[in-house]
């Protein structure tokens, strides 16, 4: 298993990244820690799916004169879904900053526990 | 009461006084949020030792959390690299996944008229998941609009400052007047070249977008006020998207009952070629060049274009 | 191709369209166009849905290239049942609903408000009728991304707050399945339900690759898991429909999370193979966690001090519900989970828009001893809230009743003595803890308050607009319908995975 985990090494390299954005979102208390580490998981996802469709020693797909098709090229599919998974992470980026500014504005904080704390005291009256 | 947040939160409480005051403000929102806030106050002012309460629970939490974390990250982290085991093989070509990609490959000059053969992948063989991605573009700024565009009834409250006035400088103003129109030309090659090189309409959309942002932030917001106004920025994407997806339906529409496709393909490897590539990528070009601007204005100051 | 076949790209191109339609127009022609989009897609997948059942399922190319090759949409009996019901939820909780988005909503804000109600529509009806896993994953971020908007559409209390963990949760679990997407599409190379099941139940001949995949489908189960709301992750649920404007709440607990949950059958039946699924050890530890999320949901709703967390609490039991009978397996105990589902769409998409009439009523708040005679200054909403009450409590004539006999029907059907003595002390413990909380709320509801003001005496007999009265009628009558004929919708929907194979 550990050579094949060796000839993998990219993909590997790739899933402990996202690992590693994973423990970020869990264990920093900042929200714009959190978020960025919700980057470094996406990053990590990205990384994945390139090396998917990487084939040693071919080139990117833009077809010229002369190559033999089914020999030149790399897989393009990945290429696609990579380039729709940055769209989407660029979006959702976009849309968690947008939340954080909004709750910075009403919690003056952006210490997730801190801002926990202070509902806490409002459950308490609810729950 | 303020002696109690401080404690409980380690932090200068003149941001509390703000939060707790924002629910006194004139709102005409429900009434039963402002009755849960104002309970809550009333418990904190007659329970001054809650304090000691919410730190045993948020230690006890915390351990708990802590363990699970690691737990699950570890775990995660075990069984990912067990799969990637038994994936195939990094940097060879996987026979089995050949199918499609090899088509794809082999046919997608001839099927599409596209050079770039991801291009014709993604805006052609797999065009629905690209009408709906641009569509997650237009549902973010949406969502960013709501959160972050000042109100009706938010205009007396907050007025907008010019954080960084940029305008007065002018090595900044020279240097941006000069570098965005290298930009923009850069962003509408790549846009206009996506079916024929690596690029099309995300990519150079973004970079359009780069453009804009530098412009607005070098000649300040005054000068892109003129063109980008809310309304303009509106019809833009209205114009842009609308094509898109009535366009797409259009294709959808003939390829799957079998008419014939009246869109010339051209000649390959020419600009003006690979059917509806070209004016997909212009479209989408647009759509995300108005979405990075108008992330950039809404982030900046509230607003995009005159309030 | 019959031309009918054409319609649900029609529904998706229109409602994508009208969404950006919206930017343009104001506060009234936005809801104008969504309403009238709205009803167009309830018509057209009825008409579908009636084509479906008198013919047979279709498969429908989106382009002109054919099933490996180019992105497919799919539509059956039980898709266009289930969106069915999930357009009946929304057609009916706009209306019912605007009396609260006109106070709630920023007035320059409408238009985009709507923008997002037709983006959620459209991202429903691919995310239902798609035949592609990855068509899925991309709608499925509109989805979540729409729903956040529509939640801090509206500024009120600790919505924001709600909106970062639901973001946060959300975006978690997507980025897991787009994990499972991208393993499967290793794994096969495919990304199109038919030929990754055929490629999968090649692959999984060979012993070795067996567990792998059942990792993967386990990937897939926890990414959709946690958006939807199972046990261990519903703890931003309470807030998230709480605080949002009860149109909003309404759309995402009847129709978001079980959107997703239904992109999971689809994912179990069509990508994964029911076969291959039922040699898994899976269904067991997706039963024990719907069991879990039964127990606690209903316990953390006996709990809560207010109305409003009270039923979103029950949600996520209801959510527990469905994952139970998901973990029973077998065809049964699909059908009822799908039964369940659109039981449970019904029901608490009408409590969410009722609730805040009766808050209105009670000097706008949702504790509950100040809500407190409610019932008896607004009898319509008391009615209305009693009869979801009774529902969701399990009583017959209604369809919470019928869909937890499915339940128990399933879990004797599955010859496991052991599934089925927890299932039955699952149903058992939390119908108990349902009247409890439920039944307690009617009670209280109903009950002339102790020290009453005299002014408070009289019944406010309130005017209620037909905007109000139609839809929450018509969901009553679809919930007695469900009640009372399950044997018809059971039916449509076993057909429905008849043709899912």
């Amino acid at each position: 298993m550990l050579d094949a985990l060796l000839n993998n090494y990219q993909e590997a390299v790739a899933i402990i990244l996202f690992g590693i954005g994973f423990a970020t979102l869990l264990f920093q208390r900042n929200l714009i820690r959190k978020l960025i580490g919700m980057n470094i998981m996406d990053a990590g996802l990205f990384l994945f799916l390139t090396s998917l469709g990487y084939i040693h020693g071919r080139k990117a797909p833009i077809i010229e004169e002369g190559k033999i098709l089914s020999e030149a090229f790399i897989n393009p599919v990945p290429s696609g879904l990579v380039l729709t998974g940055i769209v989407v992470s660029v979006s959702v980026t976009a849309v968690m900053l947008a939340l954080t500014v909004r709750l910075y504005k009403r919690y003056h904080t952006l210490d997730m526990d801190e801002i926990y704390a202070m509902t806490l005291i409002e459950r308490e009256e609810n729950d | 009461m303020k002696e109690f947040l401080r404690a409980c939160f380690r932090k200068d409480s003149s941001g509390m006084e703000e939060f707790l005051n924002t629910e006194e403000k004139p709102d005409v929102s429900r009434q039963i949020r402002k009755s849960a806030v104002r309970k809550w106050q009333e418990s904190l002012l007659s329970n001054p030792e809650m304090q000691k309460e919410i730190q045993r629970r948020q230690q006890r939490y915390h351990v708990l959390y802590r363990i699970i974390a690691v737990i699950s990250c570890i775990l995660f982290i075990a069984v990912m690299l067990y799969m990637i085991a038994h994936l195939p093989l990094y940097g060879f070509k996987n026979p089995r996944a050949d199918v499609v990609a090899s088509r794809y490959i082999e046919k997608g000059l001839e099927e599409t008229g596209a050079v770039n053969v991801v291009a014709a992948m993604i805006l052609d063989y797999r065009a629905f998941d690209t009408l709906g991605e641009s569509f997650v573009l237009f549902t973010a700024l949406v969502c960013t609009t709501i959160l972050l565009r000042f109100g009706a009834k938010d205009k007396n409250r907050f007025v907008a400052e010019p954080v960084f006035d940029t305008s007065s400088d002018t090595i900044l103003r020279v240097i941006g007047l000069f570098l965005v129109p290298c930009i923009l030309l850069f962003g509408i090659y790549i846009i206009l070249n996506g079916h024929l090189s690596p690029g099309g309409g995300f990519s150079g959309g973004t970079i359009l977008g780069a453009s804009l942002i530098i412009l607005s932030a070098s000649a300040g917001f005054t000068t892109t006020d003129r063109i980008f106004t809310y309304k303009r920025l509106n019809i833009m994407t209205f114009a842009a998207l609308g094509f898109y997806s009535l366009s797409k339906g259009f294709v959808f529409f003939v390829g799957a009952n079998g008419m014939h496709n009246p869109i010339p393909k051209g000649i390959p490897g020419a600009i003006l070629s690979a059917g509806l590539i070209l004016p997909l990528n212009i479209a989408v070009g647009l759509v995300v060049a108005c979405t990075m601007y108008g992330f950039y204005s809404l982030f900046e100051r509230g607003m995009i274009g005159h309030a | 191709m019959d031309f009918i076949c054409n319609l649900p790209l029609f529904m998706i191109i229109a409602s994508l369209f009208s969404s950006v339609l919206c930017l343009l127009l104001k506060k009234k022609a936005a809801y104008t166009v969504c309403g009238i989009l709205m009803v167009f897609l309830t018509t057209a997948d009825a008409i579908v849905l009636y084509y479906t059942y008198a013919h047979s399922t279709f498969t429908y190319p989106m382009g002109e290239f054919p099933a490996p090759w180019g992105n497919e949409i799919r539509a059956g009996v039980l898709e266009c049942l289930i969106l069915l019901v999930f357009m009946i939820v929304l057609i009916c909780s706009i209306p019912a609903g605007y009396r609260y988005l006109r106070w709630e909503v920023d007035e320059t804000k409408h238009n985009l408000y709507c923008a997002l109600l037709n983006l959620s529509a459209a991202a429903v009806c691919a995310l239902v009728f798609t035949n592609d896993i990855f068509t899925g994953y991309v709608f499925l971020e509109i989805l979540t991304l729409a729903s956040c908007g529509l939640m801090v559409a509206t500024e009120t209390g600790r919505i924001v707050l709600a909106g970062v963990r639901y973001m946060i949760m959300n975006l978690l679990g997507s980025s897991l399945f787009l994990l499972g997407v991208v393993l499967l599409y290793g794994m096969t190379g495919h990304l199109l339900m038919v030929p990754l099941h055929e490629s999968l139940a090649e692959i999984s001949t060979d012993p070795s690759m067996m567990l792998t995949v059942t990792l993967v489908v386990g990937v897939l189960t926890i990414g959709l898991a946690i958006k939807s709301g199972l046990f261990p992750f519903y703890f931003w649920m309470p807030d998230t429909y709480g605080w949002s404007t009860p149109t909003t709440a309404a759309f995402m607990s009847s129709v978001v999370s079980k959107a997703y949950i239904f992109l999971l059958i689809k994912v179990y039946w069509r990508v994964i193979g029911i076969d291959l699924l039922e040699r898994m050890p899976l269904h067991l530890i997706v039963l024990a966690l719907g069991i879990a999320g039964v127990i606690f949901g209903s316990v953390s709703a006996i709990r809560s001090n207010d109305v409003n967390r009270m039923v979103a609490y029950s949600s996520a039991a209801q959510i527990g519900y469905i994952f139970m009978s998901l973990g029973i397996g077998g065809r049964a105990g699909y059908i009822a989970a799908i039964f369940h589902l659109l039981g449970h769409s019904v029901t608490k998409s009408l409590l969410f828009l009722v609730t805040p009439r009766l808050e209105e009523v009670a000097d706008n708040s949702m504790i509950f001893k100040d809500l407190q005679g409610s019932a008896l200054r607004d009898r319509t909403s008391g009615l209305l809230f009693t009869i979801c009450s009774l529902s969701m409590t399990g009583i017959p004539l209604f369809a919470g009743f019928a869909s937890k006999f499915l339940i128990l029907l399933a879990a004797w059907d599955s010859s496991s003595y052991g599934v089925f003595t927890a299932v039955l002390i699952a149903l058992a413990v939390s119908t108990a803890l349902n009247a409890l909380y439920f039944l307690r709320t009617v009670i209280r509801i109903y009950s002339h308050p102790e020290n009453e003001d005299p002014e408070n005496a009289e019944p406010v007999r309130r005017h209620h607009s037909l905007g109000y009265l139609i839809p929450a009628w018509t969901l009553v009558a679809v919930n007695v319908f469900l009640g009372l004929f399950p044997a018809i919708t059971a039916g449509l929907i076993d057909s429905g995975f008849g043709m899912l194979l």
